[in-house]
């Protein structure tokens, strides 16, 4: 090639660059009018204060407007009027704290606070169900409180884009009546429930998973806490999060949807709570129950005759877990004992002979794999006849490389050292791949879905 | 004796998934949920006895329910248990 013809070459890549670039920026504005008809409300800072003036009559559009509920003779105009003059914080823009806002909103509760300090990802749509796909990437507090304004333009809605903790939390929850856990983790929960005491405000908490969910209300009315109950913090290792365990949308919306039932009955003064109650909703089996409970316990670290916990303390070290159900990443094996995503390609590429272990549940393999392997759930590793199995396909094919694969390069860890111990004796080195399906997606094959 | 137990709220798990047990508890002495507890280690648990039991009582985030009422109502491990009861193991959910 001549000077000449790389010139014009070059020429041309200069052309089409700015091409590419002129289209994507057409594209980001035709995105942004596409969208531009909806505006996230500005999410406020902590120190906002709610400006309370009493409501004390209903105009004829609110009359009309609540008419439904207004002629329900437990509820009457005194019962809408202390709706209206009720705040409400939810602390959980998620798949409890979406239902649960909307039906507060709709019924005309004044004031509702909204604390997430998380944003939309297409993966919570099936269940936090205000979010919309034009909102991905959007915070989840504005969200909601569009959301609510949209449907209630007479709800002040206040979004808090933060982590709730230690140091913002009774601030927060003080200038509030009622606070509704709608959290997804057992530190928050223990936070939320020491302020809640600390503030001497209902907690109204609900909880789902797979296709199970609970309902109580603590701290009220000399009800029991949530501490009266569980004075310690379960071992992380017992508790599962929605991203890991699974859980279907209508569960977190039945249970979210029963706590703004419980905070209307409590603004109104309603009698028959889930105080010292406990609902089990079981979605399969299509059951409810009903568990009476212990009463506030005298000897409560928080709510007891005489508290040792008289502030708010560091809940994740009190729980041995992040304040967050984003799941951990483990580091327990030796960089000798591991291979990246990369590497383990070049080891498909050029078929040298090796087993590869998929430790995920069979319904995560139906989602997606990495080709021929062996499926030894996480679950049943330690059992007989799995590692039999495992033991005779090595044998059986002359293996001498294992290889461990799961979601995200956890359980692979734990797989591998489970495995090196128990089967020394066959002499061979398993390995896990880094990062597992996820980082195979990132940096070997873009089309692998991942979940 | 013949009685019903039920594990729910992931306690199941530990339990081959199945949620409800009915079990016949040998008439040879007088059962307590203390006795009962470490009867279930030794003759339903599977594997992982520590995500149970820790120091032969439950674990923390298990709520134990005598026929559909909290444990602590009952005298927890002391309760005796009777035919036909039925003891509840709720682990406690933290998803939203």
């Amino acid at each position: 090639m001549n000077s000449h013809e790389k010139l014009s070459y070059i020429n041309e890549i200069e052309k089409l660059k700015k091409e590419l670039k002129d289209k994507n920026d057409l594209i980001n504005q035709l995105n942004n009018s596409l969208n531009g008809d909806e505006k996230l409300p500005k999410v406020q800072s902590l120190d906002y204060s709610l400006n309370k003036e009493a409501i004390s009559n209903l105009n004829n559009e609110n009359i009309l407007r609540y008419s439904r509920q207004l002629i329900l003779p437990e509820i009457g105009v005194k019962g809408q009027l202390r709706l209206s003059n009720t705040s409400v914080l939810i602390v959980g823009a998620g798949g409890l704290g979406c239902p649960s806002a909307i039906y507060l909103a709709a019924a005309g509760i004044g004031t509702i606070g909204v604390v997430d300090y998380d944003e939309i990802e297409l993966s919570n749509l099936h269940r936090q169900i205000l979010h919309t796909e034009s909102r991905t990437g959007l915070k989840k507090s504005a969200s909601v409180a569009a959301s609510c304004s949209n449907l209630n333009s007479s709800v002040k809605c206040i979004p808090y884009h933060t982590v709730l903790s230690s140091k913002n939390a009774l601030e927060l929850i003080n200038q509030y009546d009622i606070i509704v856990d709608a959290t997804d983790n057992v530190a928050t929960r223990y936070l939320l429930n020491d302020a809640a005491v600390l503030c001497q405000k209902p907690l109204v908490s609900g909880s789902a998973l797979k296709f199970e969910g609970q309902l109580t209300v603590y701290n009220y009315q000399n009800g029991p806490c949530f501490r009266c109950l569980f004075p310690k913090p379960p071992p992380p290792e017992t508790v599962t999060n929605c991203s890991d365990g699974g859980v279907l949308g209508v569960v977190p919306g039945i249970i979210g949807s029963l706590q703004a039932l419980e905070v209307i009955k409590i603004a109104i003064g309603l009698p028959d709570t889930f105080k010292q109650r406990l609902l089990l909703f079981d979605g399969l089996a299509g059951s409810f129950r009903n568990i009476g409970l212990r009463p506030r316990q005298k000897n409560c670290a928080v709510c007891g005759d005489d508290p040792s916990i008289k502030e708010l303390i560091d809940y994740e070290q009190f729980c041995g877990a992040k304040a967050d159900d984003k799941g951990k990443n483990l580091t327990i094996l030796e960089q000798s004992q591991r291979i990246s995503a990369k590497e383990f390609s070049e080891i498909l590429k050029s078929k040298e002979k090796h087993l590869l272990i998929d430790v995920r549940s069979p319904v995560e393999l139906e989602i997606c794999d990495l080709g021929e392997c062996l499926n030894i759930p996480i679950g049943s590793i330690e059992k007989e006849d799995q590692l039999k199995c495992i033991e005779n396909t090595i044998k059986d094919n002359n293996i001498n490389k294992v290889f461990v694969v799961c979601r995200k390069g956890n359980d692979s860890q734990i797989a591998v050292k489970f495995f090196q111990e128990k089967l020394t004796s066959l002499g061979i080195c398993f390995q896990d791949i880094r990062g597992g399906l996820y980082a195979w997606q990132k940096s070997v094959d873009q089309s692998l879905p991942l979940y | 004796m013949l009685i019903t137990l039920e594990f729910s709220g992931g306690a199941e798990m530990l339990f081959d998934n199945k949620k409800s047990h009915e079990v016949n508890l040998p008439d040879t002495e007088k059962w307590t949920i203390g006795s009962l507890l470490l009867w279930i280690r030794d003759n339903l648990l599977r594997d992982k006895p520590e995500l149970f039991l820790q120091d032969d009582t439950i674990r923390p985030g298990i709520l134990v329910l005598i026929n559909d009422a909290d444990w602590e109502l009952y005298g927890q491990s002391e309760y005796v248990v009777e035919a036909k009861d039925k003891i509840s193991f709720i682990s406690t959910l933290h998803g939203g």
